[in-house]
């Protein structure tokens, strides 16, 4: 840059990239200036905020706003009152949505998936789009249905009395899952707290409440999800399944040997969606729940909308919306590192090695397919070429 | 992305632009004064006949002062008024809630009006108290509402009760309670919050927090006898919360006969004409406690914004619907009660079966105002549901706790 000498040639060339350059940005230039106004700016002025002690009247950046620090994540995390406690509980809420929902929702898509693929399922198209209803139903009508659904009278429960057992009162039981009814935990439990929450009541499992939302969420986004994993099993090439099927690889050997390990990338973003969804519920709170009962389906989300909304404690709210954003990127990096490619251990790379040099001298026929299931095993799409 | 130093600029350039342009609408409004500049009124309605009536009254009200005004229903009060005041362009008269009060009067979104009423007199007190927040009236009260005993007349008679029974003491309401309790009816069907079981609380002499709201009284012994009375009739199975028999609320499960009786406030007759009109009831006042006639009530007040551009037609609006024929106008539409005292005996004559709700004004006690208490009567309401199994002196120790953290 600073060498006089080579400035001629050089602008030279430069002058046709500025140009091309210039276009380049003035075609970014829509989508830069939307991005930046609706996303950019609020996220940082929601970022000022929640260390600000604006009280909601006025512009946030008005010099009569002050910067005090992390009091505001100090209310919620630390200080040992009851924004904190509900800090707490919204969190423990949420974890165990996220906790059941997550894997259920997985499995239910990646099956319904499974099903509506088989070639001589009658009626495939139907099925598809039954399954892909619910995603397009609006949450808000859902949530609706469910509380009809799981009223004390409602359906759910007629259906349970078939079986002579009486419904629980879903939506106004706050009772959580894994105390199996009991009321008082052992002292030990009852006594220590996270976050202003004992752990008897962390451990205590989403209340029948949150089970009636996490099941709603199984229901609407499982199909979301099955399309996701149709399109991958669509791309599946089937050359590779028979291969496996003439090296005498019984059904489930071929789904968890051959089939899953293609469905990685869709696996990651599934998972992906999936928790960062999860974490932000939100709709079926506000229209449903509102917390109740008892603040066990309170979620950091609502907590923070309600913060902000009602009580304008503005600036814990948008702490409370930028911890979740923590979460929500500590998680997705876990589930990365879970989901990512190892290298394949020294034993079993033994052991594959071991197969191939006994497959040869056995049958040397049977050669050729099994480097094909090895390299569909070990040589798959990485998820890193999927989201880039 | 190869970020090159021309693009950096216009970047930089754009947000700096876009910034400064939300710091100046933001910070708009409320300095200059305009005598004839429209109104804009934001309410929340509980229906159609609430609506209409507060848009006829207003209009009268344009007519002669010459204001052009416009009423809007908000979906969402707390989140409208919220949007409105952040954004420096509030409505410039809404409805506003007592446990609101604190948090808009502290940050100066309201213009403190309440000195330069001309009925301030004709007020409740007690309605003043709700709305008074450094010794200062912000607003005038709108209306209000009290909690008393409604009684199903037919399930009544069925149990071998006469008007003899009205019960007038905790152990004839137990009484009572007991022998209206058969099969899948309970005696007393009430929701499970504060703002039901707190009439239990002042019938003892209790309250969460004093009348000025400046004091945290909720581990008091009173309170303590008042959620042992409830446990008690609640373990006998004579009581039961509106939730746990699969009712949304007292009036739900009064009207499918779920509860032969329900604490509720004057709102509950329409809810009854409307869903349930073969019911027949009738309002009884709750009986009397160990510190004798106890209830609570509620209320909202016509707040005015402090950046409203028209502060003194807003006022005289606000002047104008807080009069006596507004008042009684809006008490036929949609049932409340005026909160003037000049009104009250047109009022009880116009709704002689109602006239126990109003007669409790009186002796009623309001709901906590200091800024933050919403989430503290919330988080008593979550351990107060599950009361049948809890300890009263545990839940009101924590929420004393909680009240004692917002007065520091």
């Amino acid at each position: 840059m600073t060498a006089t000498t080579a400035r001629l040639p050089r602008r030279r060339g430069a002058s046709i990239r500025r140009g091309q350059a210039v276009s380049g940005w003035l075609f970014t230039a829509p989508v830069l200036i939307l991005l930046g106004l609706f996303l950019l700016i609020p996220v940082l002025m929601a970022a000022w905020v929640s260390v600000s002690d604006w009280t909601g009247r006025g512009s946030p950046l008005s010099p009569d706003v002050h910067f005090i620090g992390a009091a505001n994540y100090g209310q919620v995390l630390w200080a040992g009152g009851l924004s904190e406690r509900d800090f707490g509980t919204a969190l423990k809420n949420n974890f165990w949505y996220v906790i059941l929902v997550v894997p259920i929702q997985t499995i239910v898509a990646l099956a319904l998936a499974l099903a509506v693929n088989r070639r001589m399922l009658r009626g495939r198209g139907f099925f598809r789009t039954a399954y892909y209803f619910p995603s397009v139903t609006s949450s808000v009508a859902i949530t609706v249905l469910w509380l009809f659904l799981f009223s004390t009278t409602g359906a759910v429960n007629a259906v349970i009395a078939w079986f002579g057992v009486k419904g629980p009162n879903w939506f106004n039981e706050p009772a959580g899952i894994f105390h199996f009814g009991a009321v008082n935990g052992p002292v030990a439990l009852e006594s220590n707290t996270l976050l202003g929450v004992s752990w008897w009541d962390w451990l205590g499992g989403p209340s029948v409440a949150m089970t009636a939302f996490i099941i709603l969420a199984v229901f609407t986004t499982g199909g979301t999800f099955m399309l996701l994993f149709l399109a991958a099993l669509q791309n599946i090439s089937a050359d590779v399944e028979e291969a496996a099927m003439v090296d005498g690889a019984n059904a489930a050997q071929r789904f968890f040997r051959v089939t899953l390990p293609q469905l990685r990338p869709t696996l990651f973003t599934v998972i992906t969606l999936g928790l960062i969804g999860c974490w932000q519920v939100f709709d079926q709170i506000y229209t449903g729940t509102r917390g109740n009962p008892s603040k066990t389906t309170l979620t950091p989300a609502y907590l923070s909308y309600t913060a902000a909304f009602n009580n304008q404690q503005w600036g814990q709210g948008a702490a409370i919306a930028f911890i979740l954003f923590v979460i929500i990127i500590i998680f997705t990096l876990i589930q990365r590192w879970v989901l990512s490619e190892k290298a394949v251990s020294k034993r079993r790379m033994g052991w594959i090695t071991r197969a191939e040099r006994s497959s040869t001298a056995q049958s040397p026929k049977a050669t050729g397919h099994v480097a094909i299931v090895g390299a569909s095993r070990n040589g798959s799409g990485s998820p890193e070429e999927d989201d880039s | 992305m190869r970020f090159t130093k021309a693009g950096a600029v216009v970047l930089a350039a754009g947000l700096a632009v876009s910034l400064t342009a939300c710091g100046s609408g933001f910070s708009s409004g409320g300095s200059t004064q305009d005598n004839k500049k429209p109104l804009s009124i934001l309410i929340g309605s509980s229906g159609d006949a609430e609506t209409a009536s507060v848009k006829a009254e207003v209009a009268a009200w344009s007519k002669t002062s010459g204001i052009k005004a416009t009423v809007t229903v908000a979906s969402d009060l707390n989140q409208q008024l919220a949007q409105g005041f952040s954004a420096g362009k509030p409505a410039d008269v809404f409805y506003l809630s007592t446990d609101q009060l604190a948090g808009y009067a502290s940050n100066g979104s309201l213009y403190e009006y309440g000195d330069k009423l001309t009925n301030k007199s004709d007020f409740y007190p007690s309605l003043v108290k709700s709305f008074t927040y450094d010794n200062k009236l912000v607003c005038a009260p709108k209306d209000f509402s009290t909690l008393q005993l409604i009684i199903n007349t037919e399930l009544w008679k069925q149990a071998g009760l006469t008007d003899s029974d009205i019960p007038t003491t905790w152990d004839q309401l137990t009484d009572v309670a007991k022998k209206l309790t058969t099969g899948s009816q309970t005696g007393l069907v009430i929701g499970g919050e504060y703002a039901r079981i707190g009439a239990f609380m002042t019938q003892a002499g209790g309250n969460l927090m004093n009348a000025d709201s400046t004091k945290a009284t909720a581990d008091s012994d009173a309170n303590v006898k008042a959620l042992d009375y409830v446990k008690q009739n609640l373990a006998a199975g004579d009581f039961k919360f509106a939730a746990d028999v699969g009712a949304g609320w007292g009036g739900e499960a009064f009207g499918k006969q779920l509860g032969a009786m329900t604490i509720e406030g004057n709102w509950i007759t329409g809810s009854q004409t409307a869903d349930y009109p073969s019911v027949k009831y009738k309002v009884v006042p709750l009986p009397k406690g160990p510190a004798g006639a106890g209830t609570l009530q509620f209320t909202n007040c016509w707040g005015i914004a402090a950046d409203s551009a028209n502060k003194a037609g807003a006022l005289s609006l606000v002047q104008q619907l807080t009069t006596k024929s507004d008042q009684l106008a809006f008490a036929k539409a949609f049932g409340v009660m005026p909160s003037i005292q000049s009104a009250a005996s047109e009022w009880k004559k116009e709704f002689p079966a109602l006239v126990p709700f109003l007669d409790a004004a009186a002796y009623a006690k309001g709901v906590p105002t200091a800024k933050g208490s919403a989430d503290v009567v919330t988080d008593f309401n979550s351990q107060v549901a599950k009361l049948s199994t809890g300890d009263p002196k545990t839940i009101l120790s924590s929420t004393q706790t909680n009240l004692d953290a917002l007065l520091k």
